[in-house]
């Protein structure tokens, strides 16, 4: 589980790092629309463009962000053999009843491409995003919202406190494991169901002592005249500088000459 | 002196349960005072701290904390603010990913504006003595530290009196002197009244006075050398007396006659130096 690289925070103070986190969510938005907007190979220059630029601002190498699509490499094969097979047009190769086409072999590579842009792209965001500030982006966000009842400040309550607790319960878990292999359980023999039957004797405890946690959790929290978001303020306040009204433009810039490439080349 | 917490005649019930909680405990603790709670598990300790807060209501009788009731629906947040909680788990009541972002819960909580937050964040955890950990990961922290942020947690909501469940029932030797000694420095120098409750008698011998619960009423109260004295009657509910308080009680029982209130080890060792 230790080795997902793909959007873990790198901790660091570059000008990607300080941007506000609501920039870094709009702009991840609309570079996902763009990708799907782009319909040729020279379009793609845009997207690696602003992953260079990125990965340049922010101090963390290309090569790490790449690292992040190892356990997906599996997807991104199966997206471009699918292609290069089920799409018709001129044959280059018959292998069996299978037909490599060049058109295949085109869109194959297009969608590969964009995948691995997609991935690289949006794990940006969270390697120069702390969670709690992406939390706190979330919630600004989806404030206007609030409205048509989306539930803005309780969303990202329960995105903080599950971050809190995830090192909290895989401490536990870890614990509760010992203590039961101490006692002969076995978690890694057997078949997919036999492991399954096994792991009841570690998921019970574990969620009931997750239970009382959210229990006394609540209450500690109530102690703390905690009362929902209403008249809540926020000790870091959101606040977008010259530098994000400079990301805007640079990257506007990037968005308009990807869409002036779908007529152009 | 004014007093801080009055119970009077407060009398609670679970729910659920047909038995009384707490029967009939009345009390008055002053402003900048130090008192602990001692007594068996199931005495009903935990459940008098939850009404000194407003997290319970008593069933029957009232309990003032700073002459605000804590019944009163409109002033619970006010009863809250004064009265702080730090509980047993210190997992458990940490809410933020980040230390004073946990500190400043509270605060945020109160609608504190920004600015002044951070002032009594940065004060808080200076009170603590956890300055440096002010931007660390609080599960990567010791146990004693956890309880440390829990406490600067309430002390940024700037209470008068903080009440502690059991805060160092899960921790280590070195963590339960950290909490405590934060505990007596706050109460010393900051003058926050304290309501300490602990099954640790050493702890409780470090307090002004002492209450000690059974079965859901206070049964003896009045500081720690009038309370530990009385070894028999604290025998029979249940509860141990402080090593040295026994050792001076067993040797007594042997004919050997030796001050009956010792309470720590200094003036246990004095006393046995001066008997040889
Ligand atoms: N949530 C609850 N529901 C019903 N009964 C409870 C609850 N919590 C505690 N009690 C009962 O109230 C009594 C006092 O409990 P408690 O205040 O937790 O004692 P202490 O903290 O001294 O160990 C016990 O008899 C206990 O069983
Ligand atoms: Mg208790």
């Amino acid at each position: 589980m230790r080795e997902i690289t793909i959007g873990q925070y790198i901790p660091g103070n570059s000008a990607v790092h300080r941007l506000d986190p609501r920039t870094k969510i709009i702009v991840t938005l609309f570079y996902m629309i763009l990708l799907f907007l782009l319909n040729n190979f020279q379009g793609y220059v845009f997207p690696v463009a602003f992953i260079v630029l990125a990965s340049v601002l922010s101090g963390i190498s290309i090569k790490y962000m790449l690292k992040g699509l190892r356990p997906l490499i599996f997807i991104i094969a199966l997206t471009f053999i699918l292609n290069i097979f089920m799409i018709k047009g001129r044959i280059l190769y018959e292998i069996g009843p299978l037909d490599l086409t060049y058109e295949g072999l085109y869109q194959g590579a297009f969608m590969a491409i964009r995948l691995v842009l997609l991935i690289v792209g949006t794990s940006l965001l969270t390697l120069t995003t702390s969670p709690i500030s992406l939390t706190d982006g979330i919630e600004k966000l989806l404030s206007p919202f609030k409205k048509l009842g989306i539930p803005a400040h309780e969303l990202a309550m329960m995105m903080t406190i599950a971050l809190r607790f995830i090192p909290t319960l895989l401490e536990e878990t870890d614990k509760i494991m010992k203590a039961q292999m101490a006692r002969g359980a076995d978690f890694e023999s057997g078949n997919i169901i036999k492991r399954a039957k096994n792991m009841v004797p570690l998921l019970v405890p574990l969620f009931i002592s997750a239970f009382r946690r959210a229990d006394e959790l609540a209450m500690a929290m109530e102690a703390r005249c905690y009362r929902g978001g209403e008249n809540r303020t926020r000790m870091k306040e959101l606040k977008m500088t010259s530098l994000d009204y400079m990301t805007y433009v640079i990257f506007s810039t990037i968005v308009l000459g990807a869409l002036i490439s779908r007529y152009l080349w | 002196m004014t007093a801080e917490i009055i119970a009077q005649g407060v009398y609670y019930q679970y729910a659920q349960d047909n038995n009384l909680a707490l029967k009939d405990i009345n009390f008055k603790i002053d402003k900048g005072e130090f008192v602990a709670i001692i007594g068996p598990n199931g005495s009903g300790k935990s459940t008098l701290a939850k009404l000194l807060n407003g997290i319970f209501v008593p069933t029957k009788g009232e309990i003032y904390v700073d002459g605000v009731n804590t019944a009163s629906k409109e002033d619970i947040w006010k009863v809250r603010q004064k009265a702080g909680m730090v509980f047993q788990n210190p997992d458990n009541q940490i809410v933020a990913t980040v230390v004073e972002e946990d500190v400043a819960f509270g605060p945020e909580n109160l609608g504190i504006p920004p600015a002044e937050i951070r002032i009594r964040v940065r004060e808080a955890l200076e009170a603590v003595e956890l300055t440096e950990y002010a931007h660390k990961a609080p599960h990567l922290l010791s146990g004693g530290q956890k309880q440390r942020v829990a406490i600067a947690g309430i002390l940024a909501m700037k209470p008068q009196c903080i009440i502690l469940d059991e805060p160092t029932a899960m921790l280590d030797p070195v963590g339960r002197k950290e909490v405590i000694s934060t505990v007596k420095k706050l109460n010393r120098e900051e003058g926050k009244t304290i309501v300490l409750i602990t099954h640790f008698m050493d702890e409780a011998v470090q307090a002004d006075r002492v209450f000690v619960m059974s079965n859901g009423q206070v049964v003896m109260e009045g500081t720690p050398r009038q309370v530990f004295t009385r070894v028999e009657k604290l025998k029979s509910i249940g509860l141990d007396v402080p090593q040295v308080t026994e050792l001076s009680y067993q040797l007594r029982k042997a004919g050997i006659e030796i001050r009956p209130d010792l309470l720590t080890l200094e003036e246990t060792v004095d006393c046995l130096c001066q008997l040889l």
